[in-house]
């Protein structure tokens, strides 16, 4: 049946797409690269018509989360326009269709399960939250979708359904420690984070590898999701004179949290205490206040400063789309790399297949991503550079340092459980 | 503990302790008057008292734009005049709502729980629409950042201090309205018997218009305040309505005074377990205690005595 209605389809399309002259043109331009007809690269009744195909966006627009996930909703459909000028993916343009997850996971899962089954996506980039990540996971795994997940999270998880263009906890939090502890002569750390799963599992790889290091863990601190009130912590801070306060506070916390911090009296421009962040990007500061957050140090993969042509023309594309006044963070980014890295498997496989996209996946590479040259490791993660940026007034980070290789992605580093 | 540390030391961590307890309290009191009003005064519960707040959030955010923009001569002291006109706002919206929304709803006391939920969800969205989703960040003047340094460890924030003064000032200026002016006597008659109230000249409608904006536009005050310490974005109004309807609720809903107290109680319950536990733990324990508490006294800590 469902064949039959395809097969119906591709016809009309391929009748309208003849009626016209533009389109005739547009034909021929198709036709030279995609010489193949919709149901040779398309087996599994996926919607992809002689001429288009179609993705999904799933992210939250409206409720607490709108806040982060625009950022990544922008760079996607940007990503997006940007391939379709050059001409689309196998020769056929991509249409998205936007579903709102709301903030609220149960949702994500139902318009994830829309997206596949009744629109028949060819792939979802979406989701930002671990938690929405959690709750899509079953229903691409039942209905074999295919999910770009642009976050940098706790790792402990590896999907064939999932490919993960943000960082994994290990990449994000060793090269970070070691800096610190080269760089600053960093001895003593205090932990501190939201009370949540990607903030608690971080702070255990931190600890075990401040650890082994020889260097000590002087207090690890939790905090319930939008608490507004860490005076008695930063008084605790202030106690244990640590060398470094290592932050993965989230959400409205993050402008609590700095603001209060600056308020004490502690000035992170001095040599001491350190502060080291991995959750707060560009984005986060807009809402913080560069003057409260000036001096504090993040380990992430992508800055908006970074100083290459890539990033140069990402940037300058990003602002002439969506306005001059908008900052680009490390997951803004990464959710910009889903649509390349998906047409880059698709073009190898020859096919949109799923299955044949996912084997085709492992060592895609891309030279023109805006953080610089990314390859997708056999685990689903990418190998990337990790940078240490440093806050300055204007809200931007100023790169201080890189990792001269890059980094492999470990989403389930042995001795760190 | 506190075998690593001297006595010095330990001195100053306590005075700082107190202190940010403190803070706290003032906190917890410039979020909870607002709503004590119009819950205590009018039996409304107002859930969008956030949203109240968060609107003086965006008009301080508005007015330091403004006045970086065309008037940077006087950025030192734009706070006031923000704080003022957060007030007027918010009072004029919560005018507004009570002559649209609530006073035909006096007699249905549980629908206005639906009808101010609805109403916080309408501005949460209107934020987004107006402001975008993303939080905005309220530039200071200098002189509210930092600290005063009395010795080498016990630094007091220039904001708290700022924080306690305003809800000083407010708390003082509010028990003159309610209770030494004409206007708080009639509020204060209303409540006690609406229908006598009424029989005596009071003009019951005009007093609870008074009433709920005179909450709202303090619920605006302090959002405006807030811009020092916290976020502001849509849904920032959400961190503080649970706090603060706990606050009102165990303080005892009548009670102005209750209000005060059960702030002070919780803050430094709260300050004080942080400080020896997690911030988690923390905050369940002070959950629990007020379960506890309110089991035995349903009507809080201090309950209005009336013939009922």
């Amino acid at each position: 049946m469902r064949r039959l209605k395809d097969l119906i389809e591709n016809r009309l399309s391929r009748r309208s797409v003849l009626s016209g002259t533009a389109a005739a043109a547009m034909l021929v331009t198709a036709g030279a690269i995609a010489p193949v007809h919709a149901d040779d690269v398309n087996t599994t009744g996926l919607a992809v018509t002689e001429d288009t195909v179609k993705v999904g966006i799933l992210h939250s627009v409206t409720g607490t989360m709108a806040i982060s996930e625009t950022g990544s909703v922008q760079a996607e459909k940007l990503a997006i326009e940007q391939i379709n000028a050059m001409g689309g993916v196998l020769g056929r343009k991509i249409e998205y269709i936007q579903e709102d997850g709301g903030s609220d996971w149960p949702t994500f899962a139902e318009k994830a399960k829309k997206l596949l089954v009744s629109d028949k996506v060819a792939a979802v980039f979406g989701c930002w939250t671990s938690a929405s990540r959690k709750a899509v996971l079953p229903v691409f795994e039942q209905y074999n979708g295919m999910l770009y997940y642009p976050t940098f999270y706790e790792g402990l998880e590896q999907s064939p359904n999932v490919i993960y263009t943000g960082q994994e906890a290990t990449q994000q939090i060793l090269a970070g420690i070691d800096w610190v502890a080269k760089e600053k002569g960093a001895k003593s750390f205090y932990l501190l984070g939201s009370d949540y799963i990607w903030p608690r599992t971080s702070n255990k790889i931190a600890r075990k590898h401040i650890e082994k290091l020889g260097m000590k863990v002087v207090g690890e601190e939790y905090y319930p999701l939008g608490h507004t009130q860490f005076n008695s912590v930063i008084n605790k801070i202030k106690l244990k004179k640590p060398d470094v306060i290592y932050a993965i506070v989230v959400g409205g916390s993050n402008v609590a949290f700095y603001k209060q911090l600056k308020a004490a009296g502690i000035d992170m421009t001095k040599e001491k205490p350190v502060l080291l962040t991995i959750s707060v990007t560009e984005d986060e500061i807009r809402g913080i206040g560069g003057e409260n957050i000036e001096g504090a140090y993040a380990a992430m993969k992508y800055f908006q400063s970074l100083d290459n042509e890539n990033n140069k023309d990402f940037v300058s594309a990003f602002k002439e789309r969506w306005g001059d006044d908008i900052v680009i963070g490390d997951v803004t980014q990464a959710a910009y790399l889903g649509p390349w890295l998906w047409k880059a498997a698709v073009e190898k496989a020859g096919s949109f297949d799923i299955d044949k996209v996912r084997l085709a996946s492992p060592g895609i590479e891309l030279t023109t991503a805006p953080e610089g040259y990314v390859r997708v490791h056999e685990n689903h993660h990418l190998w990337s550079k990790t940078r240490i940026g440093l806050a300055k007034p204007d809200g931007q980070y100023e790169l201080v340092y890189e990792t001269a290789d890059l980094m492999e992605p470990d989403p389930f580093p042995e001795g760190y459980q | 503990m506190f075998a690593d540390y001297s006595w010095t030391e330990l001195g100053s961590i306590f005075a700082m302790q107190g202190f940010a307890g403190l803070i706290l309290f003032s906190v917890f009191v410039l979020m909870a008057l607002g709503l004590a009003i119009i819950f205590g005064q009018m039996g409304v519960i107002n859930m969008a008292h956030g949203e109240f707040m968060i609107l003086g959030a965006y008009v301080t955010y508005l007015c330091s734009n403004f006045v970086e923009t065309f008037i940077p001569a006087l950025f030192g002291v734009y706070f006031f005049f923000a704080m003022i006109l957060a007030f007027v706002v918010a009072g004029a919206l919560g005018a507004l709502v009570e002559w649209s929304l609530i006073r035909h709803l006096y007699r249905r006391p549980l629908d206005t729980l639906l009808a101010t939920w609805g109403l916080s969800l309408i501005l949460q969205q209107a934020y987004r629409s107006i402001f975008g989703a993303r939080e905005v960040g309220v530039t200071l003047p200098n002189w509210l950042l930092g600290s005063v340094p009395l010795t080498d460890i016990i630094e007091i924030p220039i904001n708290g201090i700022f924080v306690m003064v305003l809800t000083l000032v407010i708390a003082v200026s509010v028990y003159f309205l309610m209770f030494r002016s004409r206007t708080g006597m009639q509020s204060r008659a209303v409540v006690q018997n609406r229908v006598m109230a009424g029989a005596v000249g009071i003009n019951t409608e005009k007093v609870d218009r008074m009433t709920f904006a005179l909450g709202c536009g303090i619920a605006g005050v302090a959002g405006s305040a807030f811009t020092m310490i916290g976020s502001t974005g849509p849904t920032a109004g959400q961190l503080y309505i649970v706090d603060t309807f706990l606050i009102v609720v165990f303080g005892g809903a009548a009670s102005l005074l209750g209000t005060i107290a059960s702030s002070f109680a919780i803050s430094q319950a709260q300050s004080t377990m942080e400080f020896f536990l997690s911030g988690s733990m923390a905050k369940v324990l002070t959950l629990l205690t007020v379960v506890g508490i309110l089991m035995l006294r349903p009507e809080g800590l201090f309950s209005a005595k009336i013939r009922r």
